[in-house]
């Protein structure tokens, strides 16, 4: 534990000491702002309607109207962003052979890459806890259900720490950075749309595919909806990334 | 003490070294010697364990490298070819990293930083950025880094490439410093420093040993390239003047002298030959004279 904590502590200062985190905080809180208030003018402009047209206020639910919306297009910012927040966490090692001094010190390799994934985890939370502040608008001036939120903030989490564990295997491969970030973000997209095949494709494809797929995992989350399929089907895929992230390196000792 | 039997390493098509054994008693300061790509860099990550060999095995004071990896990673202080350095940390913040790495204890990493910047003389950089620091406080840290776990085996791979003169001879003092607490291994493909600092070198040529010779060695033999020496010259009077030379022989304008002993010191010799109006275009040390006549041999068997 205290060696995971050693290599955080120093990933975490590299970088608060280089502007990527802010810059991609600020992009981050930009693009989503914007998509916030664009739901939200949406979402009130509907209400408006659906009152006007005597539809009762019954039908009206803030969390399906706006957070069900604004989540689905986070995912989508995240899929951009996280590559970008990954890719220099090996590649650059690497590139400035400082892997060296971590692979000779006597530091477990299991400990150097659940360090590196820490970080990476902990810096996403403090960006996501950011973006807190658009809900608690809704809360002061409306009255949304606080478990759905959750839920779905767990779910972002989830889906985002997968899509770390994909981009700290990609930074594991090369030792260009941006090389890194392709290969992350075309991983992510391919494992998001890959029930697409399997629903023009073969009976016994589909059902595979489908459950392989981020997609459906992510939709039952977001409409506040916990499932244990769900939330093993994240770890399970977390943990693949980081056994094969281990797995490049001893494959390289005998390369 | 490092003990190295049948090594070899063979990675997807290239076999970088074949079948190496050698062996450093504790306390010395060894060579690994030869042109780039002869092996160096490998055999000494395999001693580090970075890379694990396919055959043979090596030992360090009787751990093996491939099943006692932890203790062997305590053991040893290695400084790269290329300085492992994070150029976005202070110097002070960087060696507190690696003490921590080595698992130092909280409250003696204050003391342990404390002594690698007196040793390395790091006291002027010591909360500067990485980046902004010059190449030979950048090697300096590199060794500082190498030995804040207190190593005792201490593997510099070219821990002089790239440095001015003055900085050279810095380093090289501060690695003759070292033989009181640890086993050195260092490599170069320059021979003068071979001779000045350490005890025996390995010559290695395309991953393979070629030759294994010690101080004692090369400290026995002297070649020295003149200039209008008159073919014929009578040196029997040089054997007078020095008992300890057993053998002269003069072929071209080349003086080779053999020593019954170990020689450091040829001044006197060359004093001598100066007084004589010889004149000497180049002295060569013993290791010089020794390996060429390794690499050659080996060329002249290829061919």
């Amino acid at each position: 534990m205290k060696d995971i904590w050693t290599i955080t502590k120093k990933e975490l200062k590299s970088f608060l000491y280089s502007p990527i985190a802010y810059i991609l905080t600020a992009f981050f809180l930009l693009v989503s702002g914007f998509f916030f208030y664009n739901i939200l003018v949406w979402a009130n402009d509907q209400t408006m309607r659906m009152m006007q047209s005597g539809q009762g206020l019954n039908h009206i639910n803030i969390n399906q109207m706006l957070f069900e919306p604004f989540f689905n297009n986070m995912t989508i910012i995240l899929m951009f962003l996280l590559p970008m927040l990954t890719m220099r966490l090996f590649a650059d090692e690497k590139k400035m052979r400082t892997e060296e001094l971590l692979l000779t010190s006597p530091l477990r390799l299991s400990a150097i890459i659940i360090g590196k994934y820490l970080t990476a985890l902990i810096i996403y939370a403090i960006i996501l806890l950011l973006t807190a502040t658009y809900a608690i608008f809704v809360f002061v001036y409306g009255n949304p259900e606080l478990a759905p939120l959750l839920t779905a903030y767990l779910g972002l989490f989830l889906l985002g720490a997968v899509f770390i564990a994909i981009g700290l295997f990609a930074s594991a491969l090369t030792e260009n950075q941006v090389i890194a970030a392709v290969i992350s973000f075309s991983s992510i997209i391919l494992i998001w749309v890959i029930s697409w095949v399997g629903e023009s494709g073969p009976e016994a494809w589909r059902g595979i595919l489908t459950y392989l797929s981020f997609f459906s995992h992510f939709k039952n989350m977001v409409s506040g909806v916990i499932d244990t399929q769900d939330i093993v089907y994240y770890l399970t895929f977390i943990f693949l990334g980081l056994y094969l992230t281990r797995s490049i390196f001893e494959f390289r000792k005998w390369r | 003490m490092i003990q190295v039997e049948n090594l070899s390493k063979k990675f997807a098509d290239v076999q970088a070294v074949k079948d190496i054994s050698f062996r450093v008693e504790k306390g010395k300061i060894w060579g690994f010697l030869g042109p780039n790509g002869a092996g160096k860099t490998t055999t000494m990550r395999i001693l580090t364990g970075y890379l694990p060999p396919n055959e043979g095995w090596a030992r360090i004071n009787g751990l093996d490298v491939g099943s006692d990896l932890k203790s062997i990673k305590r053991m040893v202080g290695y400084l790269p070819e290329v300085v492992p350095v994070y150029s976005d940390l202070t110097v002070k913040e960087f060696l507190r990293f690696v003490a921590e790495l080595y698992g130092i204890e909280r409250k003696k990493i204050r003391f342990a930083i404390d002594r690698v910047v007196e040793k390395t003389n790091l006291q002027n950089v010591y909360g500067r950025l990485i980046k902004n620091i010059s190449r030979g406080y950048r090697q300096r840290l590199g060794i500082a880094q190498a030995i804040i776990h207190e190593p005792e085996v201490l593997i510099l791979d070219e821990p002089t490439i790239g440095l001015d003169p003055a900085q050279i001879i810095e380093i090289r003092e501060m690695i003759r410093s070292f033989k009181d607490s640890a086993t050195v291994i260092l490599s170069s493909h320059i021979l003068a420093e071979i001779t000045q600092v350490c005890d025996g070198a390995v010559i290695i040529k395309e991953g393979r040993l070629m030759a294994t010779l010690t101080r004692d060695e090369w400290g026995k033999n002297l070649e020295i390239v003149t200039t209008g020496m008159a073919s014929g010259t009578d040196w029997s009077d040089l054997q007078q003047a020095f008992p300890v030379i057993s053998e002269v022989r003069a072929e071209g304008q080349v003086l080779k002298l053999e020593f019954r002993e170990t020689l450091n010191d040829f001044n006197k010799i060359i004093k001598y030959l100066i007084e004589k109006d010889i004149r000497i275009k180049e002295i060569k040390a013993g290791l010089e004279a020794l390996y060429m006549k390794v690499i050659l041999a080996e060329e002249g068997r290829a061919s």
